[in-house]
């Protein structure tokens, strides 16, 4: 069946524990999560978990159905319109040009976050794929180490 | 009221009306059974394995269908524990399981006596919770309870460090309960019941597919009147025995991997599912691209997660069934017209004049059939029937005449071998009055034997009916089956003396070769009110039969084996 790249967004009960149940169902279950983030809702008892996982439109559905079946699971959105944004930071030694590093990171949302002694740290936020690009293109810089966020998702 | 964490347990225990608590002490757990031996809100039976615990609370459970509690200590009582819990998870039993921790500035050490308790529940629970402050106790339990007895049924496991329980804070059990994130469906989309109506009076073939959701809903005098007015035929899964009266013509059998060919022949040539809290286990469909090809279905269950998990549901609707059929019955009163199904009732009659369910004789040796069938015959209604896991199940299931829910007490989901003994320990409890017959195997019963001792200590008087025919025997049947007979650690001709082995507890037992010392150690059995063990000597290689064999398709059975 045809895998398909899905966003999951779930709202939760903050509360100890809650990560776990949520990370043990795909767990046990054998599906994959290519990414997760989780932070708190400001002002409220909820937090926004964010998975992006792979799948055919069955697993989907039943992933879907058994995080509604969780206790402390308030809401699932799925296949709401959801805009998409990842972050990420790439460490480039100082011997690089700064001002082409500079450009390419502006291209993609990004700048020049910290200058040390010897490395630099560019910052970019975009589409998924679109930090992949950047990923691609930072390559000739020499990246010494990459950090990516995973998706936040919003309902349009 | 400011009292300690280990009181709060008990009055919460005694503002639910609990009336019985299964369980074993150890050091994590101490705090609470020195309340409980102050108290007299409750009793304490002290089983003697902490598995043995959780399958008594669960056979209590679905005999009463109220809320079984089991109480355990930490690490082993829990561990312990775990096969119970995780029975009770896959067939939807409520159950309250309390066990005690390591104290909180212990946890996380490798403590003594010390395990991730909420980390090993989490898959086999509906919930579960750590309680780190006395005063979320009264909060935690009343959601316990209320969380395993609504919705979908399920056990709610509590670890209670023992610090919080002899930590002193405010217990208020008055307020109601409130989780704004859990709220289950009870009442069926209306709409689509109008829809699933109009299928049913469209059809030609419909049949009703019955659940354990069933008795778990007390929906069976429901199920039973709608069938009455339509005069549809029906097909049980094996948690559903006892949903319909044995002798209803309008049921056909069990279906399934054991099921009759009458049964899984209609699944195969219906046009229509009517699915009432059933879940399509594998067990049921056999080969699932082969399953009910011709059939729309109509699927009811309170699980949303259940409906088209394993087929597509054409009509689904999520809620309680007994809700769902209450809006049903007017509307099929009006719409269905019963006779309509004729030519359909001397289809299914004619696959039951085809190949019957049954067995041969074969001289004086007793079969195990013959057995089951005999305690129907002298005991019928007037016994609840629990058992173990394997043949002597299956032929229970197959052969017993049983004409009530919450008559038939076995483990369907996890198929966990000793869980019949302790099970009908608990179901003699809530049901004190009727006899509880324990059908098991001779390889089943030795997994909790050590419960003839809480049989005598509490007065339970459980019989135990051991189908011996020194085997494993349906994994005997598989290997001679598909394995070319070779009996790979099957073989359990070494065995103990039963008869021995029951009267060093302080009870009976019997050894019978022939139907005229089974007939009377049943009767002495029933009538001497001990817990006794009758060891019956059955055919050595008997099969169950008919049989779809794994991943054969439901239409394709298995009628007969004749050993190449």
């Amino acid at each position: 069946m045809e895998e398909a790249r899905r966003v999951i967004s779930v709202i939760v009960l903050n509360e100890a524990s809650v990560l776990s149940r949520i990370s043990g169902l795909f767990a046990g279950r054998g599906y994959n999560i290519d990414s997760l983030t989780v932070a708190p809702i400001p002002d409220s008892k909820y937090s926004r978990i964010t998975i992006v996982t792979a799948g055919s439109v069955r697993v989907i559905e039943q992933i879907i159905k058994q995080l509604h079946k969780l206790i402390p699971v308030l809401k699932v959105y799925e296949h709401a319109d959801l805009v998409e944004k990842e972050m990420a930071m790439v460490k480039i030694p100082l011997g690089e040009s700064i001002s082409d590093v500079e450009a390419l990171a502006h291209a993609y949302n990004g700048k020049i976050v910290n200058v040390s002694s010897d490395t630099l740290i560019v910052m970019v936020a975009d589409e998924p794929h679109r930090v992949g690009h950047f990923l691609e293109a930072i390559k000739r810089f020499h990246p010494k180490e990459i950090v990516r966020s995973g998706s936040v998702a919003l309902e349009r | 009221m400011q009292i300690s964490g280990a009181q709060m347990v008990i009055e919460a225990l005694i503002a639910e009306q609990v009336e019985v608590v299964f369980g074993y002490p150890g050091g994590a757990i101490m705090n609470v059974y020195d309340e409980i031996y102050k108290q007299k809100g409750f009793q304490h039976i002290l089983v003697r394995h902490e598995q043995a615990a959780v399958h008594a609370a669960e056979g209590y459970s679905k005999v009463s269908g109220k809320v079984g509690v089991a109480m355990i200590t930490s690490g082993p009582g829990f561990t312990n524990a775990i096969t119970g819990i995780a029975d009770a998870y896959m067939d939807s039993i409520p159950l309250v399981v309390i066990s005690g921790q390591v104290p909180m500035s212990l946890v996380g050490t490798d403590a003594f006596q010390e395990i991730d308790a909420v980390g090993i529940s989490r898959p086999c629970t509906k919930h579960n919770y750590l309680v780190t402050d006395a005063s979320d106790l009264a909060r935690v339990l009343k959601e316990a309870f209320y969380l395993a007895r609504s919705g979908r049924p399920g056990p709610v496991h509590v670890d209670i460090p023992k610090d919080v329980t002899a930590q002193i804070a405010n217990f208020d059990y008055s307020k109601d309960v409130e989780i704004e994130t859990y709220k289950p469906t009870v009442k069926g989309n209306v709409r689509q019941i109008k829809k699933a109506i109009e299928a049913i009076a469209a059809a030609k073939r419909p049949l009703l597919y019955l659940g354990g959701g069933i008795v778990n809903a007390n929906a069976a005098d429901l199920v039973r009147e709608f069938s009455k007015i339509t005069q549809i035929p029906a097909v049980e899964t094996f948690m559903a025995r006892g949903v319909l009266h044995h002798a209803d013509p309008l049921l056909i059998s069990m279906l399934g991997m054991h099921g009759s060919y009458a049964a899984n022949m209609a699944m195969s040539e219906t046009d229509l599912i009517i699915g009432l809290g059933a879940r399509f286990d594998d067990r049921v469909t056999g080969k699932l691209s082969e399953f009910a090809k011709h059939a729309q279905i109509i699927h009811v269950d309170i699980d949303p997660a259940s409906i088209s998990k394993i087929v597509n549901a054409h009509f689904p609707i999520v809620g309680d069934v007994k809700s769902v059929l209450e809006t049903m019955i007017p509307l099929a009163k009006e719409q269905i017209d019963p006779t309509r199904y004729d030519a359909w009732h001397k289809t299914i009659a004619n696959f039951n004049k085809l190949h019957p369910l049954g067995y041969s004789e074969e001289g004086d040796r007793i079969k195990p059939q013959w057995v089951v069938e005999r305690i129907g015959q002298l005991l019928g209604e007037d016994a609840n029937i629990s058992t173990d896991v394997g043949q002597h199940q299956m032929w229970t299931a197959q052969f017993y005449p049983f004409s009530r829910p919450r008559q038939w007490i076995s483990s369907g989901g996890l198929g966990t071998m000793g869980f019949g003994f302790p099970a009908a320990l608990g179901v003699k409890r809530a049901d004190p009055k009727r006899v509880s017959i324990n059908i098991t195997g001779d390889g089943s019963i030795l997994m909790n034997i050590q419960e003839l001792m809480t049989a005598v200590e509490y007065d339970l008087p459980v019989v135990n009916v051991i189908l011996n025919n020194n085997f494993l025997g349906m994994v005997r049947q598989w290997q001679t089956m598909f394995y070319d007979k070779r009996h790979s650690a099957t073989d359990l001709s070494l065995q103990p003396d039963f008869v021995k082995l029951s009267e060093s507890f302080g009870g009976i037992g019997y050894r019978v070769t022939t139907k005229e010392e089974f007939d009377a150690a049943l009767k002495d059995a029933v009538e001497k009110k001990v817990v006794a063990i009758i060891d019956v000597v059955v055919n050595r290689f008997e099969n169950v039969l008919p049989m779809v064999p794994a991943g054969g398709s439901l239409f394709n059975m298995m009628l007969e084996y004749k050993e190449k």
